[in-house]
């Protein structure tokens, strides 16, 4: 009898005992969930190849890219310098929102989130099944990284960490997971939802009611309701809308990072939440709102130095913001790049005083005249100070600004942009950067964070 | 006797030796979890589903092809977020049907595994999309032509991974 049928009655108890697994699996919770022993096993004998294969194919890929394959190298740096000076107008005029908000923050005893550090992290693999859409990183708990922590992208969020089950791996699970959740808000009609991925790998924002009015294109955030994504980090955009079950919408939204092609990443390892102060705002004066309303006459543009770009003759109403000659705003104006001695005395007064800097680097590189696109006008009057303020001063970083070259301000949910390709270097933190890399002035405030022992930017 | 569709000369049994019976799906699995970041298509593949299939119709033991099958299967689970079994049963009832069926027909010719592959794979999703629904409650969509296709260019790549896998095995 057992002879006769022995394939079959194993075969049975296999599976038996498979799905017991399963059912004890599924019965327990995430947090009492042990770690699983065939995990470990696999993933330690799987990454080490990956890393392997990592390494060799971003070897080679570095070579050709930097030092063979050069071609229209020229022409894109041209054209990444007109857009730079192109962001640094738009940066003045969105420090000026942004100050605004601050203030108001201030006022309403508002806190704040910021991220103060970041781990950069590569991926080095993923499941390979279309139902599970993790992926693994090549740091672990001993990077510190810890479960539920976000990974994101210069472009937008990613997805959050799993399972750290190893030194130097970790599973990430993305958010076009349909196991994943992510709190997200409509940036205009600041409605809110929760994200969830799909089965066939799309984004959807659920919960939201269907007789509100979702516009397509309308940007998503993070609403920093699920714990886990500081609020105002970039997730995607909205693309479809069709009326889902129950009475809400079924809101399609596409991701801004490219889920299926992630191969650098941040792990937001700390983030502090502060009280907004109000010592950090600059008083504005009535005088200063008046002048600032007041019809002016443009300026002439300033003499340029050889290599030096002429200087802005937008009237002042645009590129001066109403505190740009008060006294405090002077000595407060600090300018994300290192402006040059002949320009020194000259332009900064024009400068949108609270233009945050975006990194540390920007202070040490900054060619002669390089902030000369941001001034809208030369004003007489300017303080002393600020001749100090364009000599490399570089104020400490401020929550609403984006960062460049890897780095994350505090500021970075509120934009998204805040991490710039990262290298694999390690931890990024702002604070500290700043901190370490420029003489403190005065009237900003040190920031709290010690600075990164591992690779401030 | 038992009544088979094949000669006895057809019938042969193989075995692969150890290195082989642990590297190759070992490298299925890592490729399987290496290649769709770098070709997102190349999801809809599932190479340790071919090795499965490649192991159990040349050694045609149904225990062997089940117990394979499984640890497989396992292996591919850990690499998932999901609980542990969901791959796991499906290649195994995949690599019990397939030796299974390996002992009654020929399936050393390349239109037999062509086909046997597509037949295994949908029983594989099949199986899958079954538990996942039933027993972890995931939300998932079946859709026919997405699977034949899948089951197709599988079957294709299959030819390939056989033949590979012809080169390893040796005739008891």
């Amino acid at each position: 009898m057992f002879g006769r049928y022995r394939n079959l009655i194993v075969l049975v108890g296999v599976l038996f005992a498979q799905i017991l697994g399963l059912a004890v699996q599924v019965k327990r919770t995430r947090n009492s969930e042990p770690t699983r022993l065939i995990r470990i096993w696999t993933v330690g004998t799987v990454s080490p190849l990956e890393k392997g294969l990592s390494w060799i194919q971003n070897s080679t890929g570095n070579i050709w890219s930097n030092y063979i394959y050069l071609r229209g190298v020229r022409a894109e740096n041209r054209e990444l310098k007109r857009q730079i000076e192109q962001m640094r107008l738009e940066q003045a005029r969105m420090t000026q929102d942004a100050d605004q908000a601050h203030r108001l923050q201030a006022l309403l005893g508002f806190k704040e989130q910021f991220i103060s550090r970041t781990v950069a992290a590569q991926v080095i693999g993923g499941s390979g099944s279309d139902l599970s859409r993790v992926i693994y990183i090549d740091k672990g708990y001993s990077d510190g990284i810890k479960p539920d922590m976000a990974v994101l992208t210069k472009d937008g969020i990613v997805g959050k960490v799993l399972r750290v089950d190893h030194r130097h791996v970790a599973q990430v699970l993305l958010i076009d997971d349909q196991t994943s959740g992510v709190g997200a808000i409509l940036e205009k009609s600041r409605l809110q939802g929760i994200l969830r991925g799909t089965s066939s790998g799309g984004v959807v924002l659920e919960k939201v009611m269907s007789d509100e009015s979702v516009p397509i294109g309308e940007r998503v955030l993070t609403s920093g309701g699920d714990g886990i994504f500081p609020k105002g980090l970039s997730v995607g955009t909205v693309t479809k809308v069709t009326s889902g079950s129950d009475l809400f919408l079924n809101v399609r939204v596409h991701p801004d990072a490219d889920l299926s092609r992630i191969e650098e990443v941040l792990v937001v390892t700390q983030v502090d939440e502060k009280q907004v102060e109000a010592d950090q705002m600059t008083p504005i004066r009535a005088v200063d709102i008046l002048a600032q309303r007041l019809p002016t006459v443009p300026p002439k543009p300033e003499p340029t130095a050889p290599g030096q770009t002429p200087t802005g003759t937008k009237p002042a109403s645009q590129n001066n913001p109403p505190n740009a000659v008060a006294p405090n705003s002077v000595t407060s104006a600090k300018i994300p790049v290192a402006a040059p001695p002949a320009a020194a005395n000259t332009t900064n007064a024009a400068v949108t005083p609270n233009l945050k800097p975006t990194t540390p680097e920007h202070s040490g590189t900054a060619q002669p005249g390089s902030n000369t696109a941001t001034t809208g006008i030369q004003r007489s009057g300017v303080a002393p100070s600020a001749t100090s303020t364009s000599q490399g001063t570089v104020a400490k970083p401020k929550p609403n600004m984006p960062a460049a070259s890897g780095s994350t301000t505090p500021g970075a949910p509120a934009t998204g942009q805040s991490a710039a390709k990262p290298s694999s270097a390690g931890t990024t933190t702002n604070s500290g950067a700043a901190k370490n890399s420029a003489p403190k002035p005065t009237n900003v405030k040190s920031s709290s964070k010690p600075p990164s022992q591992d690779a401030p930017h | 006797m038992a009544i088979t569709y094949t000669s006895g000369e057809q019938v042969e049994v193989y075995r692969f030796s150890i290195p082989a019976t642990i590297l190759i799906p070992l490298a299925a699995v890592f490729l399987q979890a290496w290649l769709p970041r770098h070709f997102p298509f190349f999801t809809i593949f599932d190479l340790p589903l071919l090795v499965t299939i490649g192991f159990a119709t040349a050694r045609r033991s149904p225990l062997a092809g089940l117990f394979t099958g499984g640890l497989i299967g396992i292996v591919q689970d850990a690499l998932t977020q999901q609980p542990i079994g969901l791959f796991g049963i499906a290649k195994t009832v995949v690599g019990f049907g397939a030796s299974s069926l390996g002992i009654k027909i020929d399936v050393e010719n390349a239109g037999a595994r062509f086909l046997l592959t597509i037949l295994f794979y949908v029983v594989h999703e099949i199986v899958y999309f079954f538990i996942a629904r039933v027993l972890v409650s995931l939300q998932m969509a079946w859709s026919w032509p997405h699977e034949i296709f899948s089951g197709v260019a599988n079957a294709v790549l299959g030819i390939v991974i056989y033949a590979l896998l012809d080169r390893v095995k040796q005739r008891t």
